[in-house]
C-alpha cells in the first residue's frame, strides 16, 4: 500500500482522540471544575495529599491492570494485603529485624498470588471464582493470625534504629518535600509501563488475554504467564500494605477491606476490556487519579458521604460509556 | 428475485473500499462472483443485506430501491447471507445454533424441541450430512461446523442465496452434497450468489459470473463463453502462467522428521511417516480422517497414548507448543479465526508474537527490529493492509491467512506443518504461498502439507500420504499418483 494511506490513517479523527483518551480528558474536566469552586484543591499541600491518597489505590491497581489483561481479576487483593501486613507486624513483634520483616510479607504477597494464580490455572477454577475463594481464606487467615485484634505501636518496639527508620520511611517519608508513596507510586508506573509495553512479557499478557489458544499455539507459556500475572498483583498488594502499617502504626485484620473494588473500578475508568487483551497503563493512572480527585475534592466541598458514593458511580458510568468503542 | 446493484461505493475510514461496484442477479441462476483477496465481495455482499451501510449508489431489488437496515430484515425478504467468517455460538448445541431466533414454540413460548429436532433432521439429511444434533458446537470440527451454518441458511426459506466461500472447510464428498444441493435449489427458482477462489468449483456449479478488481466492476460473463485464464487476467489484470510453480534443483536432504507409531485411541492409529529436508509431503484424506489430529499431536498440542517422535534423528519429547518451536517445528492451523490469529489486534502484534525471541534482547523488545520483520512480512505476501497497524478482524479473509504464515516463516522452522495453508486465498495469493512453500523447501525445510485440494496436493508435493479413519493407508510417489488413486486411498480401499 502506498504511503498516502499511512498517512491518512496517522490523522486520527477527533472521536478517536476522546475514546481513546476518554479518562484523561474526563481527568482534566474534573480538576478543573474542582478547582474552581475550592481554592483549597489547588494548593500544593493538598495536591501532594491527593497523591498519597492516590498511592494505595494505584499501587493494586497497577497489578490488577495486568491480571485483567491477561483476562483475569482478582479479587483478594485487600485479603493479599491484611494477611502480609499482618505477617510482618507478627514478625516485628516477635523481634525479627523490621527490614527482614517487611521482604518476609513481599514474598508472602507473592505466594499468596501464586496461589490464586495456580487455582486458576492448574485448578481450572474460573479466576472471579478462585480469588473469591483466596479473598476468603486470606481475611480469615489474617483474623487467626491476630485473633481478631488490631497490633499496635510497631514502630516503637522496634529497637534497631535503623529498622526503625526503614519501617517508618516507607510510610511517612519524604523526599525533597514529597512522600515516598508517592515516590512508590510513579516508579511503579515506569515499571508497569515498561513491562506491558516494552517487554516481551507484556506482549505475552496482552496475548494471552486477547485469544489464549492462539498465543499457546506460537510457544507462549499460558499456565506461567497467568501465575505471574497474579504473582505481581500479590506483591502489590503486600507493598501496599507496608505502607499502610507504616503509616497507621498499627495492622488490623480488616485492613483494605473492598480495595479490590476500588481497584477494578480504577482499571475500568482507563478503559481497560474486562475480557483482557485491551488497555493501558497510563488509563489506569488516570483513573488512579479520577477516584483520588473525586474523593479528596468531595470531602473539601464537604459533600455528604451518602452523595459521594452515588456521583463517584454516575463519573464512573459516564467515563466508561464515553470510552466505549463506538 | 432479480437484484440488481449499480455505483455502489463504500469507506472504511479513510479507504475507499468499493468505487463504482455493481452486479446483477437474475431469477434463478448460480452466479460467481470472483475477485482477489480484499477486492470487495464480502463488503457488496454485506451492503446489500444491510450489514454495512453503502456510502452511495442504488440497489433494486424486482425492480424497487431498498436499503435494508439489518441482515434481519433481509432475511425477511426472502435474502439470506451465509458468511465467509463462522458465525456460529460455540458453547450451545447444534439444535440451538439452528433455530437461534427462530425458536419453533408450543404454548407460552414453552420450545418445542421435538418440532426443532425433525425439521432440524429433515435439512441435514436434504443436505447429506450426518451431524448429532445435541453435539456442542465446539466439539465439532472447522467443516462440521460450516456445514450448520449452511444448514441453518436453509431453514429460512430463502429466495436469494449468498455463499461466501461455503466449500473453504468442505472436503471432496461434502462439497458434492452441497453442490447437488444447490443445484435443486435453482431449479425451484432459487438464485443464488456464490463466492469462491477455487475455479473448478465455479465452472461446475455457475451460470455467469461477475469479475470485481479492487473494489471495482469489471464484467460479467457467462461461464461457458470463458475460461480459467480468462477469469484469473480479469481479477488481477495479469496472467499469472503454471499454477503450481516448480520446485527446480532442489535437493532432498536428511531426513529431519520421523513419526513412528503415533497412536491414540479413537483418533489416529499407528502413524508412522517421515520427511526429509527439502521434500513436500502432501497429506491427504477425507474430512475427520484425523489429519488434523495428528498434526496436532506431533506440534505438542494434544497429547497421545504412544508412539515416538524423532527430529533429525534424535527421539524428542514433544508436550506442548513450547516443546515443539524449541525442536524446530512450526505449524499453521486449519483454524485461522480461533487459533491462527489474534483478531483484535494489528499485523505487526500477530508476527510478532511468533518471533518474540527475534525482535527482542534480554527480554526488552525492540522497537526498530519490530518495524523491520513486519514490513518484511507485509511486503513479501503483499498483504493488503492500511498499514502495520491494522487490525486482523478487518482485514479480508486471504490477508488474514498470509498475516498467519508470515508469522511463522520468519521463525526458521526446520519443519513447517501446514494445515489448509491455501484456505479462502486468492489465485494470485495461492501462487504466491506456493513459491514461499518452494522457497522454503530450497532453503532445506522439511515441509508438512495437509490439504482437502487434491489438484494442490497432487501439483506441490513430493510424496503424498494418504489417511483414512485415523490411519495411513498409503504413501505415494508424486510422480505415481494421480486423483483417482488418491480417492481410492482416502475411502478405504487398497492399489
Ligand atoms: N469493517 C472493516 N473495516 C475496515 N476495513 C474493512 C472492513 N471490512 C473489510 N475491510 C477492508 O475492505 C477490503 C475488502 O474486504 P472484503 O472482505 O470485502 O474482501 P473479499 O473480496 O471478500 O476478500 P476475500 O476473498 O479475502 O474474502 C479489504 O481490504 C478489507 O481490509
Ligand atoms: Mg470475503
Amino acid at each position: 500500500m502506498g504511503n498516502k494511506e499511512n498517512v491518512a490513517l496517522n490523522k486520527k479523527s477527533w472521536v478517536s482522540y476522546i475514546s481513546e483518551y476518554g479518562a484523561f480528558i474526563a481527568l482534566i474536566l474534573l480538576v478543573a471544575v474542582i478547582s474552581i469552586i475550592s481554592p483549597e484543591f489547588r494548593t500544593a499541600g493538598n495536591f501532594l495529599n491527593l497523591l498519597r491518597q492516590a498511592t494505595f489505590n494505584g499501587l493494586i491497581a497497577f497489578g490488577m491492570t495486568c491480571v485483567i489483561l491477561s483476562d483475569g481479576i482478582d479479587l483478594s487483593v485487600g485479603s493479599t494485603l491484611a494477611l502480609s501486613a499482618v505477617i510482618c507486624a507478627k514478625l516485628i513483634m516477635e523481634g525479627c529485624p523490621a527490614i527482614l520483616a517487611m521482604i518476609i510479607a513481599l514474598i508472602s504477597g507473592v505466594i499468596l498470588g501464586v496461589v490464586s494464580g495456580l487455582l486458576v490455572t492448574k485448578g481450572r477454577l474460573q479466576p472471579f471464582i478462585a480469588t473469591l475463594i483466596t479473598m476468603t481464606a486470606y481475611r480469615g487467615l489474617a483474623l487467626i493470625l491476630t485473633d481478631g485484634k488490631p497490633i499496635s505501636n510497631i514502630a516503637k518496639s522496634i529497637g534497631d534504629r535503623g529498622n526503625q527508620f526503614a519501617f517508618k520511611l516507607i510510610g511517612k517519608g519524604n523526599f525533597c518535600n514529597i512522600p515516598i508513596p508517592a515516590i512508590l507510586l510513579i516508579f511503579a508506573l515506569v515499571v508497569f509501563f515498561f513491562i506491558l509495553n516494552k517487554t516481551t512479557f507484556g506482549r505475552k499478557i496482552y496475548a494471552t488475554g486477547s485469544n489464549a489458544k492462539c498465543a499457546k499455539l506460537v510457544g507462549v507459556n499460558i499456565t506461567l504467564t497467568k501465575i505471574i500475572v497474579y504473582a505481581i498483583s500479590g506483591f502489590m498488594a503486600a507493598l501496599t500494605g507496608l505502607i499502610l502499617i507504616s503509616r497507621l502504626d498499627s495492622a488490623q485484620p480488616t485492613l483494605g477491606d473492598g480495595y479490590e473494588l476500588d481497584a477494578i473500578a480504577a482499571v475500568a475508568l482507563g478503559g481497560t476490556s474486562m475480557s483482557g487483551g485491551r488497555g493501558k497503563i497510563t488509563g489506569t493512572i488516570a483513573g488512579v487519579l479520577i477516584i483520588a480527585v473525586l474523593n479528596n475534592g468531595m470531602n473539601l466541598l464537604e459533600v455528604s458521604t451518602y452523595y459521594q458514593d452515588v456521583i463517584k458511580a454516575i463519573v464512573i458510568l459516564v467515563a466508561v460509556l464515553s470510552d466505549r468503542k463506538r | 428475485m432479480n437484484i440488481e446493484m449499480k455505483g455502489i461505493n463504500k469507506s472504511f475510514g479513510s479507504n475507499q473500499v468499493l468505487k463504482d461496484a455493481g452486479f446483477l442477479l437474475k431469477d434463478g441462476e448460480v452466479h460467481a462472483l470472483m475477485g482477489e483477496n480484499g477486492a470487495g465481495k464480502s463488503t457488496l455482499m454485506k451492503i446489500l443485506t444491510g450489514v454495512y451501510t453503502r456510502d452511495s449508489g442504488t440497489v433494486l431489488v424486482d425492480g424497487k430501491e431498498v436499503l435494508y437496515k439489518s441482515p434481519q430484515e433481509a432475511e425477511k425478504a426472502g435474502i439470506v447471507f451465509i458468511y465467509q467468517e463462522l458465525n456460529v455460538l460455540f458453547d450451545l448445541t447444534v439444535e440451538e445454533n439452528l433455530f437461534m431466533g427462530k425458536e419453533i414454540t408450543k404454548k407460552f413460548g414453552i420450545c418445542d424441541r421435538k418440532a426443532m429436532r425433525e425439521k432440524a433432521k429433515e435439512v441435514m439429511d436434504r443436505m447429506g450430512v450426518d451431524i448429532p444434533i445435541n453435539a456442542v458446537m465446539s466439539d465439532l470440527s472447522v467443516g462440521q461446523q460450516q456445514m450448520v451454518e449452511i444448514c441453518k441458511a436453509l431453514m429460512v426459506d430463502a429466495k436469494v442465496l449468498i455463499m461466501d466461500e461455503p466449500t473453504a472447510a468442505l472436503t471432496q464428498s461434502e462439497t458434492e452434497g452441497l453442490f447437488k444441493l444447490i443445484k435443486s435449489l435453482r431449479e425451484k427458482g432459487v438464485s443464488i450468489v456464490y463466492i469462491s477462489h477455487r475455479m473448478e468449483e465455479i465452472f461446475e456449479l455457475c451460470d455467469r459470473i461477475t469479475i470485481l478488481r479492487d473494489g471495482t466492476y469489471v464484467d460479467t460473463k457467462f461461464i461457458k463463453d470463458i475460461t480459467m485464464d480468462d477469469i484469473v487476467k480479469m481479477m488481477i489484470g495479469r496472467e499469472i502462467g503454471e499454477r503450481y510453480p516448480k520446485r527446480e534443483g532442489v535437493e532432498i536432504g536428511e531426513e529431519k522428521l520421523r513419526v513412528e507409531g503415533l497412536t491414540k485411541e479413537k483418533k489416529f492409529k499407528d502413524v508412522t511417516f517421515s520427511v526429509k529436508a527439502g521434500e513436500v509431503l502432501g497429506v491427504s484424506g477425507l474430512m475427520g480422517a484425523g489429519r488434523t489430529e495428528i498434526m496436532q499431536a506431533i506440534f505438542g498440542n494434544l497429547p497421545f497414548d504412544s508412539g515416538k517422535i524423532f527430529i533429525e534423528g534424535n527421539e524428542m519429547k514433544i508436550k506442548s507448543a513450547q516443546d515443539a518451536i524449541k525442536a524446530g517445528i512450526g505449524f499453521i492451523t486449519e483454524d485461522r479465526k480461533t487459533e491462527g490469529l489474534l483478531l483484535e489486534k494489528s499485523i505487526s502484534e500477530n508476527i510478532v508474537l511468533a518471533n518474540l525471541d527475534k525482535v527482542s534482547d534480554k527480554g526488552v523488545v525492540r522497537k526498530a527490529k519490530v518495524e523491520e520483520i513486519v514490513k518484511k512480512g507485509i511486503d513479501e505476501f503483499r498483504i493488503k493492509c492500511f498499514g502495520p497497524q491494522h487490525e486482523c478482524n478487518n482485514l479480508s479473509g486471504g490477508n488474514q491467512q498470509k498475516v498467519v504464515f508470515a508469522k511463522w516463516v520468519y521463525t526458521d522452522p526446520k519443519i513447517l506443518i501446514l494445515d489448509e495453508p491455501t484456505r479462502g486465498v486468492d489465485i494470485g495469493a495461492k501462487k504466491e504461498i506456493y513459491s514461499v512453500i518452494n522457497d522454503l523447501a530450497a532453503k532445506g525445510v522439511a515441509i508438512i502439507l495437509v490439504s482437502s485440494e487434491l489438484p494442490e496436493v497432487l501439483g506441490m508435493s513430493d510424496r503424498i500420504m494418504v489417511v483414512h479413519e485415523g490411519k495411513v493407508t498409503g504413501i505415494i510417489d508424486a510422480n505415481e499418483a494421480d486423483q483417482e488413486k488418491v480417492m481410492t486411498l482416502a475411502t478405504g480401499g487398497t492399489l
